[in-house]
């Protein structure tokens, strides 16, 4: 177990290299200067000044190695527009991000999980029917769009919950956001579930459990929601990488204080050591993720080897 | 029965985005970006204003019908980017094999590292806004699926007793790859492209939204929405018919795609996800 655990943040590192190399290239190859876009005035002498401050005069490869060099130490750089070390501001704004996603990733799991179930358990009826007719539609809308819908109807005329803003951080500024962000993946795991139960109902294993007698709830309990939860949790790791995504519309449209909407403030700035930072930040929390679901694998079906 | 519901639905839906793109200049009642009045700002939706008007007293009914063409063209001219270069790389690497294997799997696997909207939204932060980097960031990172799904395919075709014959014959290896195997993959590669419009059309709502699409005054559903947000208390009807329009769309493509999956991917029937 341990030895896989090492082997497989080994084989991260690699990927992690190329995200940084990736956006490091990306961003060196802006077009014009960021220095000549945040002065105000052309003056040539105030633009070479901050170069030279924000160390743009080098050649690109000297500074790729002072980036690469400067991440060893966990130092992301500071931001061009507040001179903040951005480590520090995605440290601020890492909590509120963590918070959304896991609060719509659960609003996911406990309604799509369940809703594909009772599909799955009758297929072809209304129940099958309704669910699915919802699930494709969770999928077609445009996250932001629902938004505006729910932020109108229940903090606008309703009057039940804040409309945006993160306040004191308590649950009703974190519904709206989350049950907004919640929706597709909530669609797509009822219809993953849906597709996985009924597989695994013609299964073998499913047709002795039943011939030996065995009550169809303790059927269900036993033999396949064991088994569909392997896929379900599949689909789970994807989705949080679309989730985190996702994050960057929803914060901005709530004004949600997160890692995303520091990276939209950031690239409609310019600002690209808080781009850059974000970005990384984004990638390792969804290589974690990922590490985490394989570990989860073999607790869960034990026929996994970490071979 | 629901194969077919699927397929008419869907492409009906589909259809009716395509025809509103191709006749706006007919459908539409004002020009949609120069027709500002304010005089007739924020009207509510009436018989003269099908979907109300906006703050500067534009028809929103207008701007929706020339929004379709934004998203259509970005979604569809996307995924065509998306396609052929998910093709290229993963007919290639699993019909070459070797180093050229391992390199198109580092490609692809830093691809899935990256959550693709926020890969578009750096790529859009480089290049500026406007239609054509819209076109350039979405048709760059999501192709990874159809990568994966070509070299799969290739890997497993390659062998077959035809394409063997065909390298008897003496074919070239482009000749046996775009005559040979592809006709074969295509079935699936098309169900996985008809999905990826529609979530195209997602992305650049998305990024238009974000004010990193389309500029404005050009009518882009997306756009048109991060407008309609500021305005949300005293205009709340600019949220509802572009997002609706959006919702349609896409709701077609998706059902299009999950129809065609029914037909051209009879073993994917009972595991539909």
């Amino acid at each position: 177990m341990l030895s896989f655990l090492i082997r497989r943040l080994l084989q991260t590192i690699p990927t992690v290299l190329a995200v940084v190399l990736l956006v490091f290239v990306l961003f060196s190859v802006v077009p014009g200067s960021i220095a000549s876009t945040m002065s105000d005035d052309s003056d040539p002498q105030v633009e070479l000044r901050m170069k030279k401050q924000l160390g743009l005069d080098q050649p690109v490869y000297m500074r790729f190695g002072a980036y690469v060099a400067r991440l060893a130490t966990g130092d992301l750089g500071a931001s061009f527009r507040t001179r903040e070390p951005v480590t520090t501001m995605i440290a601020k704004r890492a909590w509120p991000t963590l918070q959304l996603i896991f609060a719509s990733m659960a609003f996911a799991v406990l309604l799509g999980v369940p809703l594909g179930f009772v599909a799955a358990l009758r297929p072809g009826s209304l129940v099958d029917t309704v669910s699915m007719v919802l699930a494709v539609s969770g999928l077609s809308l445009a996250k932001f769009w629902l938004g505006l819908l729910l932020m109108y109807l229940f903090a606008l005329r309703l009057g039940w919950l804040p409309s945006f803003g993160y306040g004191d951080g308590g649950l009703k500024y974190l519904i709206l956001p989350a049950v907004t962000l919640g929706v597709s993946p909530m669609a797509l795991l009822a219809r993953t579930t849906r597709a996985a139960v009924l597989e695994i109902m013609t299964a073998d294993f499913v047709r002795t459990a039943r011939s030996k007698g065995m009550s169809e709830t303790r059927v269900v309990k036993w033999h396949v929601m064991r088994n569909a939860l392997v896929l379900i949790l599949t689909t789970m790791g994807l989705q949080f990488g679309a989730l985190m995504g996702q994050a960057v519309v929803v914060e901005k449209l709530f004004s949600w204080p997160g890692i995303g909407s520091l990276l939209v403030d950031s690239v409609l700035q310019r600002d690209i050591p808080a781009v850059q930072g974000s970005i990384l930040v984004v990638v390792l929390f969804f290589l974690a993720i990922n590490l985490l679901i394989d570990v989860l694998y073999g607790v869960i079906d034990p026929r996994i080897r970490y071979a | 029965m629901k194969l077919r519901a699927n397929l008419v639905i869907g492409g009906a839906l589909f259809a009716l985005a395509i025809l509103v793109g191709l006749l706006a200049p007919w459908l539409a009642h004002t020009d949609p970006v120069m027709d500002a009045n304010l005089l007739n700002a924020e009207e509510p939706p009436s018989w003269t204003w099908w979907f109300g008007t906006d703050g500067q007293g534009r028809d929103i009914y207008s701007r929706v019908v020339y929004g379709a063409r934004i998203s259509l063209t970005v979604g569809i001219v996307s995924q065509l980017i998306n396609s052929v270069i998910g093709v290229g790389l993963g007919l290639s690497a699993g019909y070459f094999g070797g180093w050229w294997d391992d390199v198109v799997n580092a490609l692809t696997n830093l691809m899935l590292a990256i959550p693709s909207l926020i890969f578009a939204l750096a790529i859009m932060a480089v290049l500026g806004p406007g239609l054509t980097s819209l076109l350039i960031a979405l048709g760059l990172t999501n192709w990874s699926f159809t990568c994966r799904l070509a070299r799969a395919s290739a890997l497993s075709l390659r062998n077959q007793g035809y394409v063997q014959a065909a390298t008897v014959l003496g074919y070239g290896d482009l000749r046996i790859m775009i005559t040979q195997l592809l006709p074969n993959m295509l079935g699936p590669i098309v169900v996985i492209g008809t999905l990826g419009m529609g979530s195209a059309v997602l992305s650049e709502a998305a990024l238009s939204f974000l004010g990193l699409g389309v500029r404005p005054p050009f009518p882009s559903w997306g756009s048109m929405l991060s407008e309609a947000r500021d305005q949300i208390t005293t205009a709340p009807w600019l949220s509802v018919f572009p997002g609706l329009a959006i919702f349609l769309t896409v709701l077609g493509l998706n059902l299009l795609g999950d129809g065609l999956r029914d037909i051209l991917d009879p073993q994917s029937r009972s595991r539909r996800t």
